[in-house]
């Protein structure tokens, strides 16, 4: 069967998918908490099927200021990876990556040091993430050089979501939380799937019928 | 009273004054707003993409500056408004990404403010104000009463156009 329209997902091929950014997100839950040395919790992950318009309000609005860290998978089944949080939690990490006070870095004094840090971080974590993918699919699949991005959360969001545009008026959304101290969600994990890679991570999850 | 309508990624409104049209975050995307002065009716179009006509999924109009642009002059044409008197603004078109590889989507707002561009003028629309390009969103709020765009950024200013 080829999965053409998202809306056709069983909710077998759903948990599977559920599952995948499970083992994907909890590797780079790890990877987060040995960084920045903290206790990193995630939730469950979701799996959405949304209009373009929806996908702003995952992250509260499309107004919202955000950093948004961008790679694009390639393979057997090219996606999207995007991790994006709000600017004040992207200023956090940054004075914990760098042994900072917290406080030191505020958004307008954000510059070329601060982004590096940033990419890095969203480098690690994409890496660990399509690690588990690749180890548990056995696809082959490989990030590009991270892209960053700090601003409005729409505007961050539109030049992914115009690749989708061509094809789809919908986007299939894999979406985990992370969370420190069991409250604050210091950010968001989207896995962007293509829409013909998700024949084939399904049909490597054993789940494509 | 005044409404403001909100209109979302690849979507398309159109208003009577005194109401106004707003789009949250455009980045890559292009707020086109159309409006004719003596009707005081506008529409304002959020799209994504330069071309339907290169598109497996042209099916919703407002997604592509080629379609959204025909979809636009059929709502004024509905509205009373004429094709001689209609001004365009437009704002968006951002690069939003540093150091980005050399995929084509980092293109994709300059690709679309020349479509914008190339469209208006295939149809005869003169377009009057542009705030295009850059590296940051933008919001917009468009008063159809007076043609005005209000653009916001963050860090970037606030202008009228």
């Amino acid at each position: 069967m080829m999965v053409e329209n998202f809306q056709e997902l069983t909710n077998l091929q759903v948990d599977a998918l559920k599952e995948i950014g499970n083992i994907g997100a909890g590797n780079a839950a790890t990877a987060l908490a040995q960084i920045i040395n903290t206790k990193i919790d995630m939730n469950v992950p979701r799996v959405s099927i949304l209009e373009f318009d929806k996908v702003p309000a995952l992250i509260g609005g499309a107004d919202t200021y955000v950093v948004g860290i961008y790679l694009t998978v390639f393979g057997s089944a090219p996606a999207s990876l995007l991790f994006i949080l709000p600017v004040e939690q992207a200023c956090r990490l940054v004075d914990m990556m760098m042994g900072q006070p917290a406080g030191h870095t505020v958004p307008e004094n954000m510059g070329e040091i601060e982004y590096s840090a940033m990419m890095e971080l969203g480098n690690i974590i994409s890496a660990t993430y399509l690690n588990a993918l690749v180890a548990f699919t056995q696809l082959t699949l490989a990030p590009s050089v991270p892209a960053l991005g700090m601003d409005m959360a729409g505007a961050i969001l539109n030049a992914i979501l115009a690749q989708f545009g061509e094809v789809a008026d919908h986007v299939l959304v894999l979406e985990t939380q992370f969370r420190k101290d069991d409250e604050d969600v210091v950010g968001h994990f989207f896995m962007l799937p293509e829409p013909g890679s998700l024949n084939t991570i399904l049909t490597a999850l054993g789940v494509s019928h | 009273m005044s409404n403001i309508i909100q209109v979302g990624m690849a979507d398309l409104k159109l208003a009577k004054a005194p109401d106004k049209l707003m789009t949250a975050g455009l980045g890559s995307c292009i707020g086109i707003c159309i409006f004719d002065p003596v009707v005081k009716v506008g529409v304002l179009a959020h799209i994504m993409l330069p071309n339907s006509t290169q598109s497996k999924n042209p099916q919703n109009r407002a997604k592509f500056a080629d379609s959204a642009i025909v979809m636009a002059l059929e709502e004024m044409d509905k509205n009373g408004a004429s094709r001689v008197r209609l001004q365009a603004k437009i704002a968006g078109g951002a690069q939003m990404f540093k150091f980005s590889g050399e995929s084509d989507i980092m293109k994709i707002g300059e690709r679309n403010t020349l479509a914008v561009i190339e469209n208006l003028t295939k149809h005869n629309i003169k377009l009057v104000a542009k705030d295009t390009g850059g590296n940051f969103g933008r919001t917009i709020i468009f008063d159809v009463g007076d043609g005005s765009l209000l653009i916001r950024t963050i860090g970037h200013g606030e202008r009228v156009i």
